[in-house]
C-alpha cells in the first residue's frame, strides 16, 4: 500500500471530462457511490491522477483527501498510467511455489524496470499481482489481457519478443 | 433434432488456456458441415480439472476431451461428429480403456468427489436461467416463501449444521437467527465474493458456473432475516464472474425472482453488485461492509457484530459464496440429508482448490473428514516428477503448513485448528522437497505486510518486524534467539491485533516453526537452506566428474565467475558468483549443483 503521487503529466480531454461528469450525475446521492464512481473514472482515463481526483471530489461534494485516501488504499486504483504493454506476473501461492518469483525477476532483468514501475518511454509496465485464480495453469502471467500459463523462465524471451 | 451436446468449459482456467477460441472454431466447423441442427455447443462453468484445459465433454456418451486446441476441431468434427469415431489422442487418458470410454465419474479425480456446492458447475449454461430452473433451481425459494415461516427457514439451516465456508466456520443458521432477532426497519443480506486468499478459486468457479444458486440463497436468507436489499461484493479481478452475475441478476429480475412481490407473496428483494478494488483486508466482514459504503476498507472492532449493526449501521448478514451455494440444495434435499455427510461438528462437503506441486490441479469437492492423503494421492494424482510430498498449505495467509506426518488427519474445521492450520476458504497448496518452509513463511508474511490496512499497531508494525527477522534468517544472519523472538512476537500479534487478518497473520510462521523447526535451525546454525531456495545461503558448484569442459557455462556466466581450460573440469569462484542460475540452465551434463 505504498503509493507515490502521479508523476506523468495530465493529458485528459474534454470528452473524458464530459463522460466523467455524466457518471457523477448518474451516481450522485446513491449510498456508497464514491468507489463505483472512481472505478468508472479509472475506466475513462485509464488511471486516477490528482486532476481527476479533484474533479470527483468537487462533483461528489467530498474532500480531495477522502478521494485520495480511497485511491491510495486499494491496489486497483492507479495513480500512474500502465505501459502500452502491461505485464503482470501472478505471485499467488500456487504460482509462487511453482517458481513465478524467478519469472518476475527474469522479466524485470530483461526490460530493465522493477515491479510497480512503468518504463520511461511508457512502453512497458511490470506488476507483481495477486492471485488471478488461474492456479491450474501455474505459474501464470498476463500481458494486457492475454494469459500465459505453465511457464518457465525460459519462456520469458519468447513472450517479450511478441511485443 | 439435437443428437449431441458439446459442453465446453468457459471458466477462468480454461478461458486462460484458450477455450473461447476452441468454441469459436467449433461453431464455425459445425456450420461448415451443416450440423448446426444436430450438435449444440454449450459454454459451461468449471469442470474442476483445470490442469487439462481447455476441456470439452460430448454428451450423451460423455467423451472427455482434454487440452483441446482450435486446430484439433476440424478433426473432432469430421471424425467424431460426422463418422462417429472418437478422436482417441485427445481423450483424457484415464477415461480410455481399450476401445471403451469410461465415465468421468470412474476416474480417480472424480470418483471420491461429492458435488453439492459445485453441483451445476460444468453441467449447465450459467448465462441461461432456464437451465438452472431445469436443475430444480428456485424451487427452494418458492417453497420457503409459500410454505415456511422465517423461523422455520432458519431452523432448517440450523439443523443442517452448515458452517461458514469462508474460513472461520461460524454456524450459518446461528448468524441468521441473530440478525432475525435484531429489530430494525432495514436489514441487509451481503455476499462475500472477495476471494482474496491466494490459491483459492472455488468462489469464482461457483459464480462463473452457477451464479443463480447464490442469488436464490440470498433471497432465502433475506426472507429469513426480514431484509429486502442485498449486495454482492465481488473482486474486480474476476471479470467473467462479474459478467455472469450481471446476466443472472438481470434474468432473475425478468422472471420476477428478484424485485417486488416475488411469487406473489408480497416479499420484495433485490441485489446490487459492488466491485472490490484489490484489498485483501476487505475479505474481513467489517472491512468489506465499510468498503461497500464506498470508504477505505478498514475493519473495526466487534462487538457490535454485523448482525446488530452492520452495513450502513443496520443489521446485516454476510455469508461467503460457497456457503450460499449449499443453501438451495439443503432446502431441496432436507437438513438431515446434509447433516448425514461429514464429521460430527463439520457437516456437508468442502470445495478445495488444489494447486502447487500436484498432478491434477483444479477444484475438488469432498465430504468433510476426507483425509489429506485421499485428496492428494488419490484425487490429486500425487506429487509429480517423482518428488516427495513435504507439506500442504491450507487457509492461505491465515493458515499453516500441514506436514507429511499429519497426512492421515481427516480434514474438518476443528482438526485443522488442532494441527495449527485452518480451513480458510479452501486453498490447498501442495509443496514438495524443493520448497523451503522458511521461504514460504516469508512469502505469506510479505503478503500480509503489504495488505495490512495500517489501522492497528500490532499488525502494521508487528508483521513488519517479523518479516525483518525472517529476512535476517534467510540472509544467513539469524541467531537461535531470533527464533524465540519470532515466536513471542507472533503470539503477541495473535492476541492483540484488531481484525481477523492481523490475528491470523502469524499462523504461517508459527506452524512452520512447529513442524519444520529443524529447517529454521539449518538456516541459522549451519547457514544452509536444505531445500536449496534461499539464495544467500547457496553456493554453486561444479561436479568435476560430470563436467566435460565444454565451456558453455563459462561463456554464459554474466559475472565471469567460471574458469577452466577446454575439455577440463571447470570451477566456480563463489566470491564472484551472483547466484543467477544461468550456468545450471546452460549445462547439458547436469554437472552444476547448488547446496
Amino acid at each position: 500500500m505504498k503509493k507515490k503521487l502521479t508523476t506523468v503529466p495530465f493529458t485528459g480531454t474534454k470528452e473524458q471530462e464530459e463522460a466523467l461528469k455524466a457518471v457523477i450525475a448518474e451516481h450522485k446521492g446513491e449510498k456508497g457511490a464514491l468507489m463505483p464512481v472512481m472505478q468508472k473514472a479509472q475506466a475513462i482515463y485509464g488511471y486516477l491522477p490528482i486532476e481527476v481526483q479533484r474533479m470527483i471530489a468537487d462533483g461528489m461534494d467530498v474532500s480531495v483527501e477522502e478521494v485520495y485516501g480511497i485511491a491510495s488504499f486499494y491496489a486497483q486504483f492507479l495513480l500512474n498510467k500502465k505501459g502500452e504493454v502491461a505485464i503482470a506476473v501472478c505471485l499467488g501461492t500456487a504460482c509462487y511455489v511453482k517458481g513465478s518469483g524467478d519469472i518476475l525477476n527474469e522479466i524485470s532483468k530483461e526490460i530493465g524496470i522493477k515491479p510497480g514501475e512503468t518504463s520511461a518511454d511508457g512502453k512497458f509496465s511490470l506488476e507483481a499481482t495477486r492471485c488471478i485464480g488461474a492456479c491450474g495453469l501455474a505459474p501464470v502471467l498476463t500481458v494486457n489481457d492475454e494469459v500465459y500459463g505453465r511457464l518457465t523462465v525460459k519462456d520469458v524471451p519468447d513472450i517479450l519478443a511478441k511485443y | 433434432m439435437i443428437r449431441s451436446h458439446v459442453l465446453i468449459c468457459a471458466g477462468t482456467g480454461c478461458t486462460s488456456s484458450g477455450s473461447a477460441a476452441v468454441k469459436e472454431a467449433l461453431i464455425t466447423e459445425i456450420k461448415k458441415n451443416g450440423l448446426e441442427d444436430e450438435i449444440e455447443v454449450v459454454a459451461t462453468g468449471c469442470f474442476g480439472l483445470c490442469a487439462l484445459g481447455p476441456i470439452m465433454i460430448v454428451y450423451p456418451e460423455g467423451t472427455f476431451y482434454s487440452k483441446v486446441t482450435a486446430e484439433d476441431i476440424p478433426e473432432i468434427v469430421s471424425e467424431h461428429f460426422l463418422k462417429g469415431r472418437v478422436v482417441k489422442r485427445l481423450v483424457y487418458q484415464e477415461t480410455l480403456k481399450g476401445d471403451e470410454i469410461l465415465s468421468l465419474n470412474d476416474t480417480n479425480f472424480y470418483k471420491k468427489q461429492h458435488r453439492v456446492a459445485l453441483r451445476n458447475c460444468g453441467l449447465i449454461n450459467p448465462e441461461n436461467i432456464d437451465e438452472y430452473i431445469a436443475m430444480d433451481g428456485y424451487q427452494a425459494l418458492a417453497r420457503v416463501l409459500t410454505t415456511m415461516t422465517p423461523e422455520e427457514t432458519i431452523d432448517v439451516v440450523l439443523k443442517s449444521g452448515l458452517r461458514g465456508r469462508g474460513g472461520a466456520g461460524f454456524p450459518t443458521g446461528l448468524k441468521w437467527s441473530f440478525a432475525r432477532k435484531s429489530v430494525s426497519d432495514k436489514k441487509y443480506v451481503c455476499c462475500n465474493a472477495d476471494e482474496g486468499d491466494p490459491g483459492a478459486f472455488m468462489d469464482r468457479s461457483v459464480l462463473e458456473g452457477d451464479p443463480h444458486s447464490v442469488i436464490e440463497a440470498m433471497a432465502i436468507a433475506a426472507y429469513a432475516i426480514g431484509s429486502d436489499e442485498g449486495y454482492i461484493y465481488v473482486r474486480a479481478e474476476y471479470p467473467i464472474a462479474i459478467h455472469r452475475l450481471e446476466v443472472a441478476i438481470k434474468q432473475a429480475r425478468e422472471y420476477g425472482l428478484l424485485g417486488k412481490d416475488i411469487f406473489g407473496t408480497g416479499f420484495n428483494f433485490d441485489i446490487s453488485l459492488r466491485l472490490g478494488a484489490g484489498a485483501f483486508v476487505c475479505g474481513e466482514e467489517t472491512a468489506l461492509m465499510t468498503s461497500i459504503e464506498g470508504k477505505r476498507g478498514e475493519p473495526h472492532a466487534r462487538p457490535p457484530f454485523p448482525a446488530v449493526k452492520g452495513l450502513f449501521g443496520q443489521p446485516t448478514i454476510l455469508n461467503n459464496v460457497e456457503t450460499y451455494a449449499n443453501i438451495p440444495k439443503i432446502f431441496n434435499e432436507g437438513a438431515e440429508w446434509f447433516a448425514s455427510m461429514g464429521t460430527e461438528k463439520s457437516k456437508g462437503t468442502k470445495v478445495f482448490a488444489l494447486g502447487g506441486k500436484i498432478t491434477n490441479t483444479g477444484l475438488v469437492e469432498v465430504p468433510m473428514g476426507t483425509t489429506l492423503r485421499e485428496i492428494i494421492e488419490e484425487i490429486g494424482g500425487g506429487v509429480p516428477n517423482g518428488k516427495k510430498f513435504k507439506a500442504a498449505q491450507t487457509g492461505g495467509p491465515s493458515g499453516g503448513c500441514i506436514p507429511a506426518s499429519h497426512i492421515d488427519v481427516g480434514i474438518d474445521y476443528d482438526n485443522l485448528i488442532a494441527i495449527g492450520s485452518m480451513m480458510g476458504s479452501g486453498g490447498l497448496i501442495v509443496m514438495d522437497e524443493d520448497n523451503c518452509m522458511v521461504d514460504i513463511a516469508k512469502f505469506f508474511l510479505e503478503f500480509t505486510v503489504d495488505e495490512s490496512c495500517g489501522k492497528c499497531t500490532p499488525c502494521r508494525i508487528g508483521t513488519r518486524r517479523m518479516l525483518e527477522l525472517l529476512n535476517k534468517i534467510t540472509d544467513g544472519n539469524g541467531t537461535l534467539e531470533d527464533l524465540d523472538k519470532l515466536e513471542a512476537l507472533a503470539n503477541h500479534i495473535k492476541s492483540t491485533a484488531l481484525c481477523g487478518l492481523g490475528q491470523t497473520a502469524p499462523n504461517p510462521v508459527l506452524s512452520t516453526l512447529r513442524y519444520f523447526r529443524d529447517e529454521y535451525v539449518a538456516h541459522v546454525v549451519d547457514k544452509k537452506c536444505p531445500a536449496g531456495v534461499c539464495k544467500n545461503l547457496l553456493t554453486y558448484n561444479i561436479d568435476a566428474d560430470k563436467c566435460k569442459g565444454c565451456t558453455a557455462c563459462a561463456r554464459k556466466c554474466p559475472a565471469g565467475a567460471i574458469t577452466g581450460t577446454v575439455k577440463q573440469p571447470h570451477s566456480i569462484d563463489t566470491a564472484k558468483c551472483i547466484k543467477c542460475g544461468a550456468c545450471i540452465e546452460t549445462c547439458k551434463f547436469n554437472a552444476i549443483y547448488k547446496k
